[in-house]
């Protein structure tokens, strides 16, 4: 997986919440735009001015930060326009903050975009499909402005095969093409990307959706350019359908610069053994699958896979294993020394299993695993990886009253071990205050804390307690913590501990938890550096939702669903902060319905400058 | 452990069966009876096939027939209406981890090689076997006067059984567990010959015992396993 890209959600270097106080004259969103500015279109500087100017932008052509150019762009005019004309990195956390023609108006020399859309919990099914995040009227502005685009990385949007030949025909430079948790294209969108962007280095497809029918499936693959590609990463294990797989081969053969590589599952170990054979620089590989194909009387791929593992001493990142047959395993002992990063969050392992690989695997930085591996398998996890910063732990079974092989007991051995880990991701059924009060101790680098317990409402296993004392544990002594996410049976005093002591926190997400009003009034008025906040199934009503209309302001989004919300109070949001579009979802509506439903199912409510958007499908109702 | 005994509780008293009506005998079959199934006579190995895949059927359909319990609804006792997004797995991950395909190695007694057949392509023993047939092309499946199915090697006349390893390690015959059981807990198949069957056959017949004793399926039939003993 990509670090630096799959978890995008850690991207917000925003100052304290006192700098943005909302000023509507000057119309300044956190996302998009920096600091404050003059409106569009002032007259031009006087020369002296101009030759200030010229040197200014020189020296802010180095500014890379994206918060130190908010900063810039507020000291004055002339720094402003210096800062706009010099920025190369649009970044967007809400795609409805901004309208797409004032960005392009302000930013004219922009290489690189990257687009955010729907909000998170859209990947869980809580929004109706249809609701919006369309890529298209950014496609047209930035076709006709950004000659010069070289990439765009886009997450949670809604794609269409013409937004990609927009792409392909409008950006002669194009180079980088990263697509997160997106829809609405196919491989024929692909093809005409494969086919047309003639110096692309990336092409990445992370956890999309694409919308092939069966019989048409184009074959993309084969439309990369014949000769030489500059082609550095391409990552398409979301890419269900079957693809051709000589063409493919024939495409790594001619990629000197390939480094990533991650194919879909309709690869066998005998095809990747070729794959290796041809690109033995690689430095991340994703598997597919890790079986070997169906076939009978074939010469037996392990001795071949030995060698090519053990020639691919480049391997730093593996990924896929899907339909994972461990007896081949032993193939990878010859790089394990060398991973940095390893998942195996697709492959059904025992801790018997795992076990010969991560003892191997010394300096292992980044490791997702399947909760089959069970608490022993966190054991040898937490006595070999003592360099580990991120874990995450999924469910073999993503059901609510699974059993999970994964508990308190292994939390405890992996604070124990992984004394500098700072990422987190850990689904389970049995917990205890003590496992996480641990964690909270003993890995005090911790920026990021997610903890699920799938069975709701959950206590302490052991004392039947709720699960307060242990989040408060976390917030109390993980004093870079950005991100957190709490699960288990969770009364008011828990959000109390966030709000006084989670002060950095950025992201904070909720689900089943909470008794009253009260819950969410103390996190909205404590956690001063609040961005995103998302909520389900919780107690928390509009005299909540009202307590926090001071902080809306200076966060990208509120999210909040089968809370107790009703129009009332969500129609005086929206009267009070007219910057703020406040939308009410409803599920399963066609038409416009005579009479309201005062409850809120679902809330969306976010900052923008560019007021209610003219896409909204007939079952948002912005307020 | 907590859960086992959960498991074996809520089975006997959905299935209404008592401990004595599953006990395995050596006797004649034909004094067994099945939840919700016809009186039992002597049935050949297809019988049994055809009523796992009726089985096999209406376990997704549990609520029509409460006798015939599968492994998810008796492990919780009371299971709470799903939520929308709960827990907050990913699509993605979801269909990636459901759609793994079932893989398994079949192994010919007396033959040099293996081959790999896909579990999850079948909808039944009838497919599975067929599909058998035709990949040991050697084979044929020669069909008994009461319907017993075996597949059996025309040249040399011997016949073939089918086991499969389950989870435990344990070699099971193949037919005597709803499909979709059997799918979940098959390791590999062995095509083993019937005379190798036989000195296998108490064993086997031990080893049913247990399946029933362990699983939460709670309608492990007798099956007969005279045509062991030709």
């Amino acid at each position: 997986m990509r670090e630096e890209i799959s978890d995008m959600s850690e991207d917000d270097e925003t100052g304290e919440r006192a700098r943005w106080a909302p000023d509507l004259s000057k119309n300044r969103s956190d996302d998009s735009d920096s600091g404050p500015g003059p409106p569009i279109g002032d007259s031009p500087p006087p020369f002296s001015d101009q030759i200030l100017e010229n040197v200014l932008e020189n020296v802010l052509e180095f500014l890379t930060s994206r918060r130190d150019r908010n900063s810039a762009s507020a000291v004055c005019r002339s720094w402003y326009r210096a800062e706009a004309q010099t920025r190369r990195e649009l970044f967007i956390g809400n795609c409805y903050a901004v309208a797409p023609h004032r960005a392009v108006e302000r930013f004219q020399s922009i290489k690189s975009v990257v687009l955010k859309g729907k909000p998170r919990f859209a990947d869980f099914n809580l929004v109706p499909f249809g609701w919006g995040a369309h890529f298209e009227p950014w496609v047209k502005s930035f076709g006709a402005a950004y000659r010069h685009l070289e990439r765009i990385c886009l997450k949670r949007m809604s794609v269409t095969d013409k937004d990609l030949t927009i792409i392909a025909e409008s950006f002669p430079l194009f180079k980088d093409l990263t697509l997160i948790c997106c829809e609405g294209f196919s491989t024929f969108g692909l093809a005409v990307i494969a086919e047309r962007c003639r110096h692309l280095r990336v092409l990445d497809l992370i956890e999309d959706y694409l919308e092939d029918e069966d019989d048409e499936v184009v074959d993309w693959i084969s439309r990369f350019p014949e000769t030489t590609t500059s082609l550095e990463s391409l990552v398409f294990d979301c890419v269900s359908c079957p693809f051709n797989f000589d063409a493919l081969e024939r495409l790594v053969a001619r990629s000197p610069s390939l480094q990533r590589l991650r194919v879909n599952h309709h690869v066998a170990l005998e095809q990747l053994r070729r794959l290796m054979a041809r690109a033995p620089q690689l430095t991340h590989l994703g598997t597919g699958t890790f079986r070997s194909g169906a076939g009978f009387g074939e010469v037996d791929p392990n001795l071949d896979l030995v060698s090519a593992f053990g020639a691919s001493r480049s391997l730093v990142c593996l990924s896929g294993f899907r339909e994972i047959e461990p007896e081949f395993l032993p193939a990878i002992y010859p790089i394990c020394a060398n991973l940095t990063s390893l998942n195996f969050s697709f492959a059904n392992l025992t801790a018997e299993e795992l076990n010969p690989v991560i003892r191997r695997c010394h300096n292992l930085q980044t490791f997702w695993v399947l909760d089959s591996v069970g608490d022993e398998g966190l054991q040898a996890v937490a006595e070999t990886c003592r360099d580990l910063r991120e874990l995450r732990v999924f469910p073999l079974d993503p059901s609510e009253d699974s059993d999970s092989s994964v508990s308190d007991i292994g939390l405890q051995f992996i604070s124990e071990g992984c004394r500098k880990l700072r990422s987190i991701l850990y689904f389970c059924q049995r917990m205890t205050n003590a496992a996480v009060v641990a964690m909270s101790k003993n890995c005090p680098d911790l920026v990021v804390f997610r903890l699920c317990i799938m069975g709701r409402h959950l206590p302490d296993r052991i004392t039947g307690e709720p699960m307060d004392a242990g989040f408060r544990a976390i917030v109390m002594n993980c004093k870079k913590l950005t991100r957190l996410s709490v699960s288990g049976l969770l009364t008011d005093k828990a959000f109390e501990y966030i709000g006084c002591y989670g002060k950095l926190i950025r992201t904070l997400s909720v689900a089943f938890a909470g008794d009253s009003d009260g819950g969410l009034r103390y996190v909205l008025e404590g956690c001063t550096r609040l961005q995103k906040l998302e909520i389900r199934d919780s107690p928390f009503g509009d005299a909540s939702l009202i307590s926090g209309l001071p902080f809306y302001y200076n966060m990208r989004f509120l999210w909040m669903s089968s809370c107790n919300l009703s129009m009332r109070g969500c129609k005086e949001v929206a009267r009070n902060k007219p910057n703020l579009v406040v939308e009410v979802i409803r599920d399963g509506v066609e038409e416009e319905e005579e009479e309201e439903i005062e409850a809120v199912e679902k809330l969306y409510l976010y900052r923008s400058l560019a007021g209610a958007r003219t896409d909204a499908p007939a079952f948002v109702k912005i307020l | 452990m907590s859960v086992e005994t959960e498991r074996s509780s809520t089975e006997s008293d959905v299935s209404g069966l008592d401990y004595e009506e599953t006990a395995l005998t050596l006797g004649i079959p034909g004094g067994a009876r099945v939840a919700g199934a016809e009186l039992e006579r002597k049935r050949g190995f297809s019988k049994t096939v055809d009523l796992t895949s009726r089985i096999g059927t209406s376990e997704d359909r549990s609520d029509e027939s409460p006798d015939t319990n599968t492994a998810g609804s008796a492990k919780a006792p009371a299971p709470k209406a799903r939520v929308v997004g709960w827990p907050p797995v990913r699509n993605y991950r979801k269909n990636a981890l459901k759609s793994s395909n079932k893989y398994v190695k079949v192994a010919v007694d007396g033959a040099p090689y293996l081959r790999k057949v896909d579990l999850e392509a079948y909808g039944g023993y009838e497919e599975l076997l067929s599909s058998l047939q035709e990949m040991f092309s050697c084979f044929t499946i020669r069909n008994y006067p009461n319907e017993e199915r075996k597949l059996v090697d025309p040249i040399h006349g011997t016949e073939y059984v089918p086991t499969y390893e389950d989870k435990d390690g344990d070699w099971m015959l193949v037919g005597d567990v709803p499909w979709k059981m059997f799918v979940d807990a098959c390791k590999r198949l062995r095509l083993m010959k019937s005379s190798e069957a036989t000195n296998l056959g108490l064993i086997l017949n031990y080893l049913i015992f247990e399946l029933k004793r362990r699983s939460s399926a709670c309608f492990i039939y007798v099956f007969p396993l005279s045509f062991l003993f030709v």
